[in-house]
């Protein structure tokens, strides 16, 4: 599987599928960008900004289910794959493409 | 469009919720809004002149729209200038600053002022009340007694009404000596029957007020300054201040004299209208149907009315009069009165409890099963219940003894229906009242839908019964039932017990197989710690642990906080340290730099502010176990000295209190518990308003309390029992966590748990061994103590990838295609 990059964009691989534990997420600093990645139990990626746009908490630290992700700090609810907020009133999250290479790496596009 | 003019005469709580109702229904735009108010401030609540008066509140603070908000409205205020003269037919007004102004609608908003009898010697030459005598109406009428009081010694207040107490409470606080001179038998009479009046005047009476009934005041005495009173039997009393309150007189002359129809007030119909074209009045100043008021809540009423009348000409809405209830502490007093005061038909039932040593009095009326009436004085619980009866017309229970005592530990409702819409209701999320209604009314109309919709309940949940009452009150018959309250988690369609018996039956050992057999495969991330919990406490040793399913504190042992760090709480057990212990803390704190050290609630230490990836250094530097300050487990046991060192000390508490948090630390729990052992009844540890408590009594033994709490509900705990040795606390309380691991919902806290059980059927389960599970009980919560492993040995094998890292970097930057 081959990822089809758009111009002004730049891909980082993130390193092999195991860095992620299973239903977890994790963030990774890339440059300036903060980003929390998701690997749900059924192995399905998912990238987003990894600041609650609540306050600030660590989205990466919540928990994962159902295509969703919980921030740890105050319950508010995100969906993974639009970052659009659940029953709360904030902004969407960004959300970022992010794939698996042929050789089981995780690759995240972002724009340059 | 070219705008109209709206003239309000009356800037008081009538003239300005009118403003208030208009502009909230974009009134702005229709009219240019013109005010005149002969107070010359904004606008400020009345009602709360009494608090001000007592020293209760400032007169600052009760300012509700200053002058300022009506610039920033557009509103034209013409403050402090009074209104001389309407000519209805030129349709326009004339102040008294000099100011002419026409209008396209009028409304009459005068209120009413203090009813002043005819007493000799009352005004001074200039027509003046004489120096001392006061009227209570307006913060000016206050401010000049409050300046008087200062040098005044002893006040008599004329009227023993509702608003005469309120004056004589004022000056009570004060530190004047009062009397209140009333013409009738007792006091309150319009509100009270007689034995209502008998009861307050004693609590008055208790309280430092004399009161002189049936005592008609005809004459100020003194010179120049008020001396005392004469009354029409022959006696005087001295006294150097006076306040009058005989009652209220719509203000109407000014109506009457432009020619508009008037009575005792200026008389309206249903639409508010009067009998001149394009003429409104509104509050005390009315007269409708033959009523006129004096509280404010029908004006409310009729200013919401007229403003969806004057924004939205087509509207049909219709001011039908208010029935009237009142509801407030006068002197410190409970009271609440509504309705008839005395029965009327032969029919009514009339129900009556009377407590006069205690000022303690209910009576009901009720007539077709309904409260046509009811007075309740010194006991404010029973109102709120009482008042939304009443305002609804409900049916009662047929006991009415439940109408008129509440259950102890029940906990106190407010009426909801009587709070003003931007009333708070969750203070942890500031939703206010009319948010939540007006979500309901959206269609929110189940308990889980409306608290994820407005966020309400969803803090602390201390005001979820306030939630409820206000679903109840906002959806009426609407009211859905929401079927996932029964729920054990929300994420799985069963109760706790239907689930455990279906995780047991297919050995669901993990939280991921849970969802795949009973859920659909669908992992509500909102259902897994939950599960998490339970499965733990079912298959102890045997549970399959899966990490996502934990919350974040569970993943690295260590409480999350608002900046993203954790708080690291070693276990100090029963609260007792050591210099050896204290040095290592002191050593980690200053080694890692830990931002706050704080001596926790729980009696340890809490160093505040580590860093994630510091978390596995920390532990192993300070070489003690996990304090468990943040999972849903045995958080910890207090202790207080006890008969080692203290004098008064019959029990070794200290000792006790080690044992039972070596025994018991880090098991699971559907909620934490946090314990307590006192080595007397002086309860240093806190111990009865704890999830499970223990206090040493005289001869050696123990008292066990459960259920227990001082969190955001406090609850004394019920006695479990009482034991003669420390090996049966430990036993007795063993079993009550196990059961309570096994029964109660995820996040019931014990005092929840305890109540809805009742202590009674917990003894007879728990020690009478009603259900023959004792012995499995005390097994099982054996199993799990010998299964308890210390989290912080983690620090050495990590349990997932990176589990510990603050953040990640990426391996490269991938060459472009
Ligand atoms: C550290 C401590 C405050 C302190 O500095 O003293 C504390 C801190 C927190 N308490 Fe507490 N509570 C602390 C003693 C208490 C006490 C007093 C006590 O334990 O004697 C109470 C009242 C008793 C009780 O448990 O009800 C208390 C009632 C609460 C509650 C309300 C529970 C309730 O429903 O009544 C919460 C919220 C909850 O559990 O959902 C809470 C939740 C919290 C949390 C964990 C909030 C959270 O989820 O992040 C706080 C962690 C702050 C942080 O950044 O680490 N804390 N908290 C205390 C730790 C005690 C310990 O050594 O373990
Ligand atoms: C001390 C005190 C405590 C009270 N406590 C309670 C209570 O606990 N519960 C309760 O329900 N009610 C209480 N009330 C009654 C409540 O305050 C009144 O029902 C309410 O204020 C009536 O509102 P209104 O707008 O009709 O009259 P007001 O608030 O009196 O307003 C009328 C305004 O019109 C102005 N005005 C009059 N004539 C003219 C004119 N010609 N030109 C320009 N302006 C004019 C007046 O100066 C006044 O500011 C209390 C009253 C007082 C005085
Ligand atoms: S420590 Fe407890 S009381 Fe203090 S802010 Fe946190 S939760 Fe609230
Ligand atoms: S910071 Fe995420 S919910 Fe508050």
């Amino acid at each position: 599987m081959s990822m089809i990059l758009k111009t002004g964009q730049v891909t980082y691989n993130l390193g092999p599928l195991a860095r992620l534990p299973h239903g977890e997420g994790r963030t990774f600093q890339i440059g300036t960008h903060s980003i929390a990645v998701f690997r749900t139990r059924n192995d399905e990626l998912y990238a987003t900004q990894a600041a609650c746009p609540h306050k600030g908490g660590p989205l990466a630290d919540g928990l994962v289910g159902d295509g969703k992700v919980v921030c740890p700090l105050h319950s508010y609810k995100f969906q993974l794959a639009t970052g659009a907020s659940i029953g709360n009133t904030c902004a969407a999250l960004e959300t970022y493409p992010i794939t698996l290479s042929p050789d089981g790496d995780i690759l995240l596009s972002l724009d340059a | 469009m070219q705008k109209q003019r709206l003239v309000i005469i009356g800037n008081g709580m009538a003239g300005a919720r009118l403003v208030e109702e208009i502009l909230a229904h974009q009134g702005g735009d229709q009219y240019d809004i013109v005010v005149f108010g002969e107070e010359p401030y904004g606008n400020y609540n009345r009602i709360l002149l009494s608090n001000v008066l007592a020293g209760s509140q400032d007169s600052a603070d009760i300012f509700i729209n200053p002058l300022a908000w009506y610039k920033e409205h557009g509103v034209t205020l013409h403050a402090g200038s009074r209104v001389d003269a309407i000519d209805c037919t030129l349709k326009c007004v004339y102040a008294s600053d000099g100011t002419v102004m026409a209008y396209d609608k009028l409304v009459i908003a005068t209120g009413s002022s203090p009813a002043i009898p005819a007493l000799a010697n009352l005004y001074t030459p200039e027509r003046k009340l004489q120096k001392g005598v006061f009227a209570f109406r307006t913060i000016d009428d206050c401010t000049g007694m409050l300046d008087y009081a200062t040098q005044a010694r002893k006040a008599v207040v004329i009227g023993g009404g509702l608003l005469g107490l309120e004056a004589a409470r004022g000056l009570l606080n004060r530190g004047l000596e009062v009397h209140v001179a009333h013409v009738a038998k007792h006091v309150m009479n319009v509100q009270l029957d007689t034995m209502g009046g008998k009861i307050l005047r004693s609590s008055l009476e208790k309280m430092g007020v004399s009161l002189h009934l049936q005592k008609r005041t005809n004459a100020i005495l003194g010179d120049g300054q008020v001396e005392g009173l004469g009354f029409e039997d022959g006696s005087t009393i001295d006294c150097d201040m006076v306040v009058i309150s005989t009652g209220i007189r719509p203000n109407i002359e000014l109506a009457q004299q432009a020619g508009i129809a008037v009575e005792r007030g200026i008389l309206v119909q249903d639409d508010l209208s009067c009998s001149v074209p394009d003429v409104y009045a509104i509050g005390e100043c009315t007269q409708h149907r033959g009523c006129t008021y004096g509280l404010v809540a029908p004006l409310w009423e009729q200013a919401q009315c007229l403003a969806e009348r004057l924004t939205h000409p087509d509207s049909e809405k219709l001011y039908l009069g208010s029935r009237t209830s009142t509801k407030l502490k006068v002197l410190g007093v409970d009271l609440a009165v509504m309705g008839d005061k005395e029965e009327v038909d032969e029919d009514d039932e009339v129900v009556v409890y009377s407590e006069p040593s205690r000022g303690v009095y209910k009576k009901l009326i009720v007539r077709e099963n309904k409260i046509a009436g009811a007075i309740v004085i010194g006991d404010g619980s029973v109102t709120p219940r009482l008042l939304q009866l009443f305002d609804r017309r409900s049916p009662l229970p047929e006991n009415r003894d439940e109408l008129l005592f509440q259950l102890s530990g029940e906990s106190k409702e407010v009426n909801v229906a009587d709070m003003p819409d931007d009333t708070q209701i969750c203070n942890c999320n500031g939703v206010s009242k009319g948010k939540i209604v007006s979500c309901v009314k959206s269609g929110k109309r189940s308990l889980k839908t409306l608290c994820d919709a407005t966020r309400a309940g969803t803090g602390c949940g201390s005001c979820m019964s306030q939630v409820k009452s206000l679903l109840e009150y906002a959806a009426g018959d609407a009211l859905v039932e929401d079927p996932s309250i029964h729920y054990y988690v929300p994420g799985v369609p069963l109760t706790k017990p239907a689930l455990i018996e279906a995780i047991k039956e297919q050995q669901l050992r993990s939280v991921s197989s849970v969802f795949a057999a009973l859920a659909g495969g669908k992992e509500d991330p909102g259902s897994k710690a939950g599960l998490a919990s339970l499965l733990k406490t079912i298959w102890g040793k045997d549970y399959e642990d899966q990490r996502d399913a934990r919350f974040i504190n569970d993943r690295v042992h260590a409480n999350i906080q608002n900046n993203g760090t954790f708080s690291v709480i070693p276990r100090m057990y029963g609260g007792v340290t050591s210099a050896k212990e204290l040095r290592r803390i002191a050593d980690v704190a200053e080694k890692y730099q830990v931002p706050m050290v704080k001596v926790t609630g729980g009696q340890r230490i809490d160093l505040v502010g580590v860093a994630k990836d510091q978390l596995p250094a920390v532990w192993n530097d300070l070489g003690m176990p996990s304090g468990h300050a943040y999972t849903k487990s045995f958080r910890t046991c207090k202790t207080c000295l006890g008969s080692e060192y203290c004098r008064y000390g019959v029990g070794d508490s200290t000792a006790l209190g080690i044992n039972v948090e070596k025994r018991y630390q880090g098991i699971e729990t559907p909620h934490k518990l946090k314990l307590a052992v006192s080595g007397c009844p002086r309860n240093c540890a806190e111990s009865t308003t704890k999830d499970i408590g223990v206090i040493a009594i005289e001869g050696g033994k123990w008292e066990v309390y459960i259920g227990g709490a001082a969190g955001a509900s406090v609850r004394k705990g019920d006695v479990l029992c009482v034991v003669d040795s420390q090996e049966d606390v430990l036993l007795y309380m063993g079993r009550f966590m196990q059961y309570y691991r096994e029964q109660a919902r995820y996040l019931e806290r014990t005092h929840g748990f305890v109540e809805r059980m009742g202590i009674e059927k917990l003894r007879q389960i728990l020690l009478e061994d009603s259900e023959g599970i004792c012995q499995r009980l005390d097994h099982d919560i054996q199993s799990a103590v010998d299964s308890y492993v210390d989290p912080w040995q983690e620090a050495h094998a990590p349990a997932t990838p990176a589990q510990f890292a603050n953040v990640l970097q990426p391996v490269e930057q991938v060459a472009a295609l």
